[in-house]
């Protein structure tokens, strides 16, 4: 029965969700307005955030670098459009934590005006270097929702060879659609992008992923292929079971091999990039555009007509759902990501950003109270549907007992966090926020312990130079000791012999001056002259001198 | 009789070498458990446990002269890592060597005010302070332990205490159990 282009293998645990998909995937996908004012966070990614290369009032171009790449994983962030640099300074973001980080903010002058562009047909003359160095600097991360810098993933070390390049269209959370309109409307761009990251690779075969309930992106990524003719890449389906979009379960699903826990997936000679990073490849290779845009999709019963939006990066989340007819006094939350792995964005004024991928808005009827935990009845439910091996119970025990070394024991950082044990527990209990609790003490735990560290070694050196100090203060009052007490024993009175020493020095200088001039040789007899003549002045001046003295005398 | 002896002197010999040479080339500079203890108390350098300073402290625990509950900067995780390390009760903190703070802070100075005495430069166990005398001060916030102990000393009390800003990136899960407490 299994078809050349089925992935055989399945990875274990996971779930058959309502996918909720239709509603957003039956409009094509089309232009958000531009905003009056776009608010870009300096770190839309993992890593060091961007350095702000642009000042308040500096005027912008649509796709002009205004914040450098700081460090290896880091990207550049581009203006999306053209306008006026309006001010640098903290904003909320759309994080879990509601806090406020950096941004810069643009306001858009309408004229929408672009810099300077060089296209380039034919990415094959320029050196892989280059290509990987103008990917950092279009500012591309990965675009499925973890944001890591796509350029250091292009550039492995020179000993890890790529054997197979996996682009990622799962996109199996519910509600999301945004992956897959793309690969249905822009199947050739995909394409083109992985054929570019194939050749930074250098990437003997290439994978598309795809879940078997997106036949139309299946049928639109095959034609695109059959296209292009290329012998290399191949289309695969893999069975809709949630989450077959996670890297290692997508590998596995395809390839049949596991990537340990302590490695990733390069280790076994494979690289892992979602279609809309292959996607923004393209435009930045080919056309020269950095990333500036992304796909949003509009989804949940707040939003009259679901659907997927270009959204420019720095819109901010509460113009676009203006502009998607949603009421936002009726809204009981905006989710940010899926419905599993997504959080709550407090304050809506954040903008989008290059990781957001959906935006779930539930009107207040809608949304259901969390049910009250009630005590872990160890039912081993958690443990079947994990999809990384894990015992999401123990973690739960561990997270709650503050235990944070038994818990990595337990590998729990293994977990990708995407919420199938909390969905299946019974007694409702929230596994994955107990898991994402003790990921960030462990880590504020190992930054604490750096710093009193850094504390203990910067007091030990203050201690030791207090030392220091106090020694070399010793040494040199002995010294002086030491000397008084010579002289004493040569029954020199110091004081003396210091008049005695610059009576010697002034008498010294004295016979100095008679000394005969210097600088007299080699005189033209013009100077010669002039010499001559201020002697005999000199001297019959004191001749004159004299003569008074002896007349008044 | 004399080979018994002979052999017995050589292997003698041969051991108290090999016994000088490991008690030489392994030898422990200081001792191990005073290293575990300060490994686990937070550097802060406060004094407030009545020593001058995290070392002299874990040496004194490790001496036994005094409790493990003297430090206020570590709090109750402090205690309960020092319990296990050592084999003691957890006791709860001894309130005469202070209270746990809420928040992590560090110190400014208001530099309009600062005159330039250099006192607290003096009293920073850390030398996050920054200054000469009559040059203005100021704290370097990043090397900061929070141990206040600038504070008494400024004679124009021109040194304020404010709380650690929390960004996106130490920003910390709450655990569902504190959040499920009604505030």
């Amino acid at each position: 029965m299994s078809q050349p282009n089925n992935a055989v293998f399945s990875f274990p645990g996971g779930l058959h969700l309502d996918e909720q998909k239709s509603t957003s995937s039956t409009v094509p996908i089309s232009d958000s307005p531009l905003p009056k004012q776009l608010i870009l966070p300096l770190s839309q990614h993992i890593g060091e955030a961007a350095v702000p290369c642009v000042s308040v009032g500096d005027k912008v171009l649509k796709g002009q670098i205004i914040a450098h790449a700081e460090g290896r994983i880091s990207v550049a962030l581009h203006a999306p459009t053209s306008g006026t640099i309006d001010k640098i300074e903290n904003h909320v973001i759309p994080h879990a934590s509601g806090l406020s980080a950096p941004c810069i903010f643009i306001n858009s002058d309408g004229e929408d005006k672009w810099r300077e562009r060089s296209p380039c047909a034919d990415y094959t003359t320029i050196a892989i270097e280059e290509l990987q160095q103008r990917i950092r600097n279009a500012g591309i991360v990965g675009m499925g929702g973890a944001g890591f810098p796509s350029a250091v993933k292009l550039a492995p070390h020179s000993a890890q060879k790529v054997d197979t390049l996996i682009l990622n269209g799962a996109e199996c959370e519910p509600f999301i659609t945004c992956d897959d309109m793309l690969m249905r409307e822009r199947a050739a761009e995909i394409i083109a992008g992985l054929k570019i990251m194939q050749y930074v690779l250098q990437a003997k075969q290439c994978i598309i992923g795809i879940e078997d309930n997106k036949i139309e992106a299946f049928a639109a990524l095959q034609t695109a292929i059959d296209a292009d003719k290329c012998e290399n890449i191949s289309l695969k389906r893999v069975s809709t079971k949630y989450p077959a979009g996670g890297e290692r379960q997508l590998i596995y699903s395809l390839l049949g091999q596991e990537v340990d826990s302590d490695q990733r997936p390069i280790n076994i000679g494979v690289v892992c990039h979602n279609v809309a990073t292959a996607a923004a490849v393209y435009r930045a290779i080919v056309h020269d555009e950095p990333l500036l845009s992304r796909i949003v999709t509009l989804a949940g019963s707040g939003i009259p007509q679901p659907r997927n939006l270009e959204v420019l990066i720095g819109t901010p989340i509460d113009s676009l759902l203006n502009n998607a007819h949603a009421s936002l006094d009726e809204l009981g939350n905006v989710v940010m990501g899926g419905p599993m792995m997504g959080f709550i964005i407090e304050h809506l004024h954040a903008p989008v950003i290059k990781t957001t991928n959906c935006l779930l808005a539930t009107l207040t009827r809608d949304v259901k109270p969390k049910p009250a935990a009630l005590a872990c009845i160890r039912c081993g439910d958690c443990a079947d549907v994990c999809p990384a091996y894990l015992l999401p119970q123990q973690l739960y025990w561990f997270s709650r007992a503050n235990e944070f070394d038994p818990i990595q024991e337990y590998h729990l950082f293994d977990c990708i966090e995407c919420g199938c044990c909390d969905y299946v527990c019974p007694s409702h209990i929230p596994i994955v926020q107990y898991i994402r609790h003790a990921k960030t003490a462990i880590w504020q735990q190992e930054s604490d312990t750096k710093k009193s560290n850094h504390a203990r070694e910067r007091h030990e050196k203050r201690l030791e130079r207090l030392e220091r100090v106090k020694r070399e203060k010793k040494e040199s009052h002995n010294r002086k000791k030491a000397a008084l007490n010579k002289n004493k024993e040569n029954d020199v009175d110091p004081k003396k012999a210091a008049i005695l020493a610059a009576m010697a020095r002034a008498n010294k200088r004295k016979e100095g001056l008679d000394s005969a001039p210097k600088n007299t040789e080699n005189l033209t007899a013009d100077q010669q002259q002039q010499i001559d003549d201020a002697d005999a002045r000199r001297q019959s001046e004191k001749k004159a001198a004299n003569n008074k003295d002896k007349d008044s005398a | 009789m004399w080979i018994a002896i002979l052999i017995l002197t050589a292997v003698a010999l041969v051991f108290g070498l090999v016994l000088g040479f490991a008690a030489i080339r392994f030898k422990v500079k200081s001792d191990p458990v005073v290293d575990k203890i300060d490994a686990l108390l937070p550097q802060t350098q406060c004094g407030q446990c009545t020593f001058p300073g995290c070392r002299p402290y874990a040496e004194a625990i490790a001496s036994g002269e005094v409790e493990i509950n003297q430090c206020p900067p570590g709090g109750d995780a402090t205690i309960v890592a020092l319990a296990d390390l050592l084999g003691r009760d957890p006791l709860p903190l001894n309130p005469e060597n202070g209270i746990v703070k809420e928040e992590k802070t560090v110190v400014i100075i208001d530099e309009q005010i600062c005159i330039g005495c250099t006192l607290c430069i003096q009293a920073c166990p850390v030398d996050a302070i920054l200054g000469a005398a009559k040059q203005m001060h100021t704290v370097i916030v990043d090397e900061c332990t929070g141990c206040d102990l600038c504070i008494p000393p400024c004679p124009v009390d021109c040194i304020y205490i404010v709380p650690v800003k929390q960004d996106v990136n130490d920003w910390q899960w709450p655990s569902p159990d504190v959040e499920s407490v009604p505030t």
